[in-house]
């Protein structure tokens, strides 16, 4: 192999590294701020299946790709509303209610999917949008500067979020609502409050990293399933990262890169079955997850308790 | 200065008006009327679950009365909650913690105080008020010192500075003293006596006497969620005080009948464990225990006591060493084979390890014993049996409870201490290990647990008693083994100068003696 070509893939995986992980950072911060307020959200998949095709379908039927997004922040902030809603006002168990919304999102993206569409249809998603000057960076230039604008802007969100959690009056509320929230309450924040705004922030999160797997692609295409386990991996992604930002954004690459290395060789053809490499990302997470959980964990530890005033659990 | 000054108003009097409150099944206060001044200390007195820490947080906004009224400085107030308490320059330090261990002291100071750069903290501006606050009261607290680093007393006092951060004038504390080492106690003592100085009122609910007739401008004592006495330190006396908590006349039932033994029944052996953050918390521990005694471990909180405790009883893996419990080395068996061997514990968190808080008081009882043969026959277990031996047990221990069918959460503490009792104690065991037995305990309960311990010393069984307590471990002990970070400091007699062992608590007179060889023990200096 040449030189030449070698540098061609490697430049190739990291650029659609950073397209993959896009999806992936969405949905990741807003699962974790939805953690660290003490509340863990299961559903994500099936939000992001919501929001995968709701932002495809309003953008198809009205050609207005903006339009679509709008749609799955609304959708996605009213699966929000409802997970809120089971988990924190009526205190369900949240790995189980967690299940429910993703099999609630999976059967009503599959449903109506069928019901209006039927096929497979395609439209041209988000254009590429090169940043002047710095798209001429070698190597950076290509991978980081010449995405869409969904991508720039899950990029832009890791230190948004980093500011938001450790340096403002809000993420601290969420901090301390996460780990004691009879503390909170001891001061007048209200914990319900504090856990509706993250849970229904981080469903939005999902949805969008959902409509970012039809609309947010250069050839958009709504198929069932598309989201294909990224929620989940999402879920793990915010363990893997220790409730951190920057964490998150680099279990995000971590598995973007897996992902995007795993397409390669589906299509070169190395002769062993499709399905294994395939499977590479899942098997990562087990084992990412099964050593990260070592050492001191400082994580929200109300984190699927719920609240109840003057019963200390 | 920067940050927002906000106005606080200042609190005069307060005053309750026939404030009752109800739980479900609980009356738990009961047309309350009291009054509160500022400039005083205000000490309210009663057993557990006379309704005290509840009255407070009506006062604190946290509960709305079912009836009744407050009024501060003279005007009726409708607290929302204790946001609403807080404008009024009222604040509380709660009975539980109330702090979020992984964030820092400052964090936990300015959390929802409105901040002078909003939507941002201006953690800045805060360091300096309240490190100036800090050293006005020679609290000496790190402002960037994460909260699960400090000791209890400092996480206290950050939640002291907390409410004067908010510029109260009137503050609440609940049961302050109950986690605090009889030097911390002082020096606690010492800053109530600054605030008072300064104008602020205080309210300060404790379940030691001395305390309350130390500090105390005026003292009321609650019963069942009624005032039942109002009075001034020197118009009363301890035993009026518990007389009138009770209700009955409070003396100490039991006493202590002949010498410990000499048969050695545990020996531990060169023993050296861990705390949770992985630091070495006991290093090379020996001693003996012997038949028929009461050997009180003393040390200053997170001295290793817990540790010891722990590592005994089976829920902390030694690094090394021997324990033996007649002969056995129970250091490598798992908790049901020490239980086995005749182990009972009364674990130092009660609510977490005592007890199954959502299981009733009967199931909690059979707990340990479900599997044996009396209440089980094959996989099933005897219901009957149970019920009647369970029954008995809370009779025999004199668990207050409206049912032996009630989940174990809604007992008070001293309640649930006695079920614990009863569970650990009816098991007829070989060595009972008691940590921290009446923290946060009334004193009828107290007295009540005290005389078990000492009935089953009677009868010859060894207990290791675990206290930060001087009084209890010179009442109760045989020996006093006194713990320094993690060693053995010494083993001395109880009646060693109270002075003496509180210099051994914090490292001073090696006045040291391997166990095992108490024929070359100092005799105590009488003073
Ligand atoms: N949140 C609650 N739900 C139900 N019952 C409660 C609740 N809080 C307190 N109670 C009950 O109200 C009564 C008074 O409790 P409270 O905590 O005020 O007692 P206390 O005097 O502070 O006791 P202690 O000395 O143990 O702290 C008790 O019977 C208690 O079980
Ligand atoms: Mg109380």
């Amino acid at each position: 192999m040449s030189e030449f070509f070698q540098a061609t893939v490697i430049l190739g995986l990291l650029t659609a590294g950073v397209r993959l992980a896009t999806p992936f950072l969405f949905a990741g911060l807003g699962e974790m701020l939805s953690q660290r307020s003490g509340v863990l959200n299961l559903g994500v998949e099936g939000i992001m299946l919501i929001g995968a095709f709701v932002s495809f379908y309003v953008a198809f039927e009205s050609g207005n790709l903006y339009l679509g997004l709008l749609a799955a922040v609304l959708a996605g902030g009213f699966m929000g509303l409802l997970t809120a809603f089971v988990s924190v006002t009526m205190k369900a168990v949240q790995g189980i209610s967690g299940i429910g919304i993703h099999i609630l999102g999976l059967g009503l993206s599959g449903l109506f999917f069928r019901l209006t569409m039927g096929s497979i249809s395609t439209m041209r998603g988000f254009p590429r949008l090169a940043i002047p000057i710095l798209k001429d960076i070698p190597v950076l230039g290509r991978v980081l500067f010449n995405q869409n604008w969904m991508v720039y802007a899950a990029l832009l969100l890791v230190p948004i979020s980093w500011a938001v959690i450790y340096k403002t009056t809000f993420g601290l509320k969420v901090r301390s609502v996460g780990e004691n929230p009879h503390a909170a309450d001891s001061l007048g924040i209200s914990v319900t409050r504090v856990r509706y705004i993250c849970v229904i922030i981080g469903s939005i999160m999902a949805s969008i990293a959902g409509a970012f797997l039809t609309i947010g692609q250069h050839e958009a295409a709504f198929v069932n399933n598309i989201a294909a386990g990224r929620g989940f991996i999402a879920v793990a992604l915010v363990y893997f990262a220790k409730w951190n930002p920057l964490g998150v954004l680099a279990g995000a690459f971590l598995f973007s890169m897996i992902d995007a290395f795993q397409l390669r060789i589906q299509i070169i053809d190395i002769g062993i079955p499709y399905e294994i490499p395939v499977m590479l990302p899942y098997i990562v997470t087990i084992v990412v997850l099964a050593l990260s959980t070592r050492g001191r964990v400082l994580g929200p530890t109300a984190l699927t308790k719920p609240f109840v005033r003057g019963v200390h659990t | 200065m920067r940050s927002i000054k906000k106005n606080v108003r200042s609190v005069q009097s307060i005053e309750l008006r026939n404030v009752t409150k109800r739980f479900p099944g609980v009356l738990a206060n009961d047309s309350v009327s009291l009054s509160f001044e500022s400039a005083r200390v205000h000490t309210l007195l009663g057993e557990n679950g006379a309704g005290k820490s509840t009255l407070m947080h009506v006062m604190y906004g946290m509960y709305a009365p079912d009836e009744g009224q407050i009024l501060v400085n003279g005007a009726p107030v409708n607290f929302r909650s204790p946001k609403d308490a807080a404008e009024y320059g009222i604040g509380m330090v709660h009975q539980h913690f109330m702090l979020v261990p992984s964030l820092s002291v400052l964090e936990n100071i300015v959390l929802n105080y409105p901040s002078p750069r909003w939507p941002f903290l201006d953690l800045a501006a805060a360091r300096e008020r309240v490190l100036a606050m800090s050293n006005e009261y020679g609290f000496g607290i790190d402002p960037d010192a994460k909260v699960w680093q400090l000791s209890v007393g400092e996480q206290q006092r950050v939640e002291i500075l907390r409410i004067l951060f908010r510029d109260a004038s009137y503050i609440i504390l609940d049961e302050p003293t109950a986690v605090l080492t009889p030097l911390e106690v002082k020096e606690f003592m010492g800053v109530l006596r600054r605030l008072v100085a300064d104008g602020h009122g205080i309210v300060f609910i404790t379940h030691k006497l001395n305390e309350a007739l130390e500090i105390s401008d005026k003292i009321t004592v609650l019963r069942s969620g009624k005032v039942v006495g109002e009075t001034a330190p020197c118009d009363t006396d301890k035993n009026q005080l518990a007389g009138l908590m009770v209700g009955r006349e409070v003396v100490p039932t039991w006493q202590k009948r002949g010498a410990a033994g000499e048969k050695v029944i545990l020996s531990v052996r060169n023993l050296s464990a861990r705390n949770n953050k992985g630091l070495k918390a006991l290093k090379d521990v020996n001693f003996d225990l012997k038949e028929g005694e009461v050997l009180a471990v003393a040390g200053v909180s997170g001295n290793g006591q817990k540790e010891l405790a722990e590592a005994i009883a089976g829920l902390r893996r030694v690094d090394g060493g021997e324990i033996l419990l007649g002969g056995t080395n129970l250091a490598g068996l798992d908790v049901k084979h020490r239980i086995d061997s005749g182990l009972a514990f009364i674990p130092e968190e009660r609510m977490t390890m005592g007890v199954v808080k959502e299981f009733s008081l009967i199931e909690n009882v059979i707990l340990k014993s479900h599997g044996t043969p009396e209440f089980a026959s094959g996989i099933f277990l005897r219901a009957k049996k149970i019920r009647e031996s369970a029954v008995q047990a809370i009779k025999d221990f004199d668990v207050r409870t409206p049912s032996p069918d009630v989940v174990a959460a809604t007992l008070s503490g001293g309640n649930i201490q006695k079920v614990i009792l009863a569970r650990e104690l009816s098991s007829r065991p070989k060595l009972l290990i008691a940590a921290q037995p009446t923290r946060g305990v009334d004193i009828g309960a107290s007295e009540y647990i005290h005389k078990r311990i000492v009935q089953i010393r009677n009868e010859g069984v060894p207990v290791l008693l675990i206290s930060e307590d001087l009084d209890e471990i010179i009442s109760l002990a045989d020996r006093v083994l006194v713990l320094y970070e993690g060693q053995v400091q010494g083993i001395v007699p109880p009646n060693t100068p109270v002075e003496e062992i509180g210099l051994m608590m914090t490292g001073g007179s090696t006045h040291y003696v391997v166990d095992g060889c108490e024929d070359s023990e100092t005799p105590p200096t009488p003073k």
